[in-house]
């Protein structure tokens, strides 16, 4: 049985080349059993490379995959304890949908009766009960996605792979799914690995996302923390939107530090960041931690100046650009040092829009807590 | 662009296809019409033919010794094309999943015999497999040789090699037959199996399926299209395959494309020959009819 303290994969030293291109670069990492892990990174990153090596699909060229403690080396795909929802979903367009759902069982020489209970308990969990007869091609995009997810569950494997298993969907279909998804996750327990370049379901999703860029594992953390404490600008860049200023470390204390940014101003920090005095280093700020205010509106200002001295984390400029997104407006505002910033702001009522429009003079403030200081 | 529809557009339309129609028409319809006449005709003298629309060409056409012939033909032509398709299968397999380097290097391997003429392929062939062809020379330095290895161990060598014949008898005919048609196996096979979706390859081998289960159940009914095209575009031209048996057949591998040239040449009746020629298009059109009438297989989408 599945250990549930030991990691059910674990990546050791993996690497992956395709001639003289290296795909995943010396990649180690733990998978815990149960958990909904994410592989997160931008095309052409190395993540579907790493699924596939866990699949069977490529062999790594160096390191090895272990799975629930046994090695993988040497152990073709159908012979493996995890199944694998295929991007295209790949489901076998000859035959019906309980046949499809059947394929694996039938193969692994499950006897008849069983075969029909396990492909009816399956559809149900994937709400396809009633479908069985259906051929795939008689199928919405999105109840061909159930169907691979049913044909995958109902071998009961170890670890569930999933290839970008919602970029064919649209998006309100795309978020319905990432809901059914962790529900389902919940439900029966098996650990999925997802791999997917869309932050949106990466965070929805996830209990733990591992941010990949150019073969190599650039963070692993929660969601909320990977949102919040990115640890370099990849990360932060590619989760979320963010401003990035360039600056230079000047007080770094146990509960205070400051960065002076040419482009922004000096930006105070209600805690330490361990970096080297005089370091160069990065600000980030994210878009929607920026407060927004006509000039002369007093009291959110005096509330910025209680947070950080001498009136700085303030800032002034003219707004250059206006998007109105419904939930959201988004502001480009070319700020007084010739630098611009993005800044977002909710409309919590019906003609908040209409308080700002383009070329107005506008402040802004942002909490000491707010700003991150990246290192790399 | 304006949309160049042949509906908004018919006479552009039909100043592009009058030629072809044309060539069509007068080149093969024509000539067709004439020879479908023809074999409801009576010779009349050594070259009058009088088409008194008689059915006495049919009738002898259809006498036992002839439909041997006809049954013959087809068992050879299905024979052949079943020997194409088991040994095309695997290597329009091969030709798919080669690497993108190697695959246009041996799918010109597969045409380059297309370059020769087919009088002198089959020419190549006869060398090949003549009493002091390759062949035979092969498989006597290989006799010759495993007797010396007996003698040398102190039994009892084997008798003095005889030539195998392998030319003019039924085997050669199919021989030659399957080398002929192989190509025009193996490109629909490898043309199906390259739309193939690679992805439901992987998924029947992730579901637990080994390579052989997932050819056959996955990969062969998936490429029916082509295995289909491949029969017919194999089967017919094997069943009025003339050249090959001519050449390479013996006297009792003559199939019925060799009985009608006999009859518009050495027997000068085109009457008779014409029926011949004539039941065995009608053959043809019912093979094709049967392969349009099969329940269509969905498409991987």
């Amino acid at each position: 049985m599945t250990d549930p303290t030991k990691p059910i994969i674990q990546i050791q030293n993996v690497s992956k080349r395709f001639g003289k291109v290296t795909a995943v670069d010396n990649v180690s990492l733990d998978i815990n059993a149960g958990e909904f892990f994410v592989l997160l990174g931008p095309s052409g990153c190395g993540k579907t490379t790493l699924l596939r090596m866990i699949a069977g699909f490529e062999l790594p060229t160096e390191g090895r995959i272990l799975i629930d403690g046994q090695d993988m080396a040497g152990i073709p795909p159908n012979k493996r304890p995890v199944n694998m929802v295929f991007q295209s979903y790949a489901v076998f367009p000859h035959m019906s949908v309980a046949d499809n759902v059947a394929y694996g069982l039938k193969i692994a020489g499950v006897k008849g009766g069983e075969v029909k209970d396990r492909v009816a308990e399956a559809l149900d969990l994937v709400k396809l009960g009633g479908f069985e007869s259906r051929m795939p091609d008689q199928m919405s995009g999105g109840q061909r996605q159930r169907v691979a997810l049913a044909r995958s569950l109902v071998m009961r494997p170890k670890v569930l792979l999933l290839d970008e298993p919602l970029s064919a969907l649209d998006a309100k279909l795309r978020a319905q799914m990432q809901f059914e998804l962790s529900e389902l996750q919940e439900k029966v327990g098996i650990t999925f690995v997802t791999v997917t370049h869309d932050q949106d379901e990466a965070l929805s999703m996830a209990c733990r996302i591992a941010v990949i860029n150019k073969g190599d594992v650039s963070q692993l953390a929660a969601p909320s923390d990977l949102y919040e404490y990115p640890a370099n600008r990849f990360v932060a860049d590619f989760v979320g939107s963010v401003n990035i200023f360039e600056g230079k470390l000047t007080l770094d204390e146990p509960d205070k530090a400051a960065v002076d940014c040419p482009g922004l101003g000096k930006v105070y920090l209600n805690h330490g960041v361990t970096g080297p005095h005089g370091a160069d280093v990065w600000v980030a700020l994210r878009p929607e931690k920026i407060y927004l205010h006509v000039p002369g509106a007093g009291k959110a200002v005096t509330a910025a100046a209680q947070d950080a001295p001498d009136g700085h984390n303030f800032a002034r400029g003219k707004i250059k650009g206006m998007s109105y997104l419904g939930d959201i407006t988004l502001f480009e505002i070319e700020l007084e040092t010739g630098a611009r910033i993005r800044v977002s702001r909710p409309n919590l009522s019906r003609h908040d829009q209409e308080d700002f429009t383009w070329d107005d003079k506008v402040s802004m403030h942002w909490r000491a807590d707010s700003p991150v200081v990246l290192l790399g | 662009m304006a949309e160049q529809d042949w509906k908004t557009n018919k006479g552009v339309f039909a100043a592009v296809s009058l030629p072809t129609l044309f060539w069509v028409l007068l080149f093969f319809l024509v000539p067709m019409a004439i020879v479908w006449l023809y074999s409801f005709g009576e010779n009349k003298g050594l070259t009058d033919i009088e088409i008194s629309g008689t059915l006495e060409n049919y009738k002898r056409a259809t006498e036992w010794l002839y439909l041997t012939i006809f049954g013959k033909s087809f068992a050879v032509a299905a024979l052949v094309t079943l020997i194409c398709l088991i040994v095309g299968f695997p290597v329009a397999m091969a030709i798919t999943f080669a690497s993108e380097k190697w695959r246009p290097w041996l799918l010109l391997g597969i045409m380059l015999p297309f370059w020769t003429n087919l009088l002198i392929r089959t020419y190549a062939l006869m060398m090949l497999l003549g009493t002091q062809g390759f062949a035979n020379k092969g498989l006597g330095a290989l006799w010759e040789g495993t007797s010396w290895l007996k003698t040398l161990v102190g039994l009892q060598p084997l008798p003095t090699w005889e030539p195998v014949q392998l030319l003019f008898n039924n085997f050669a005919v199919v021989f030659g037959l399957v080398y002929v048609h192989l190509p025009f196996m193996v490109l629909p096979l490898y043309a199906a199996l390259d739309r193939l979706d690679r992805s439901l390859i992987e998924a029947s081998l992730d579901l637990g399926a080994g390579h052989f289960r997932t050819i056959m159940r996955i990969v062969v009914p998936l490429a029916a299209p082509g295995i289909i095209a491949g029969v017919m575009i194999t089967l017919i031209p094997a069943l009025g395959a003339y050249l090959t048996p001519d050449l390479m057949g013996g006297t009792d591998s003559q199939m019925i494309a060799n009985v009608i040239e006999r009859q518009f040449k050495k027997a000068n009746d085109w009457p008779f020959g014409a029926a011949l020629s004539f039941l065995l298009i009608y053959a043809m059109f019912i093979l094709i009819a049967l392969q349009s009438m099969r329940k269509k297989v969905p498409e991987a989408s």
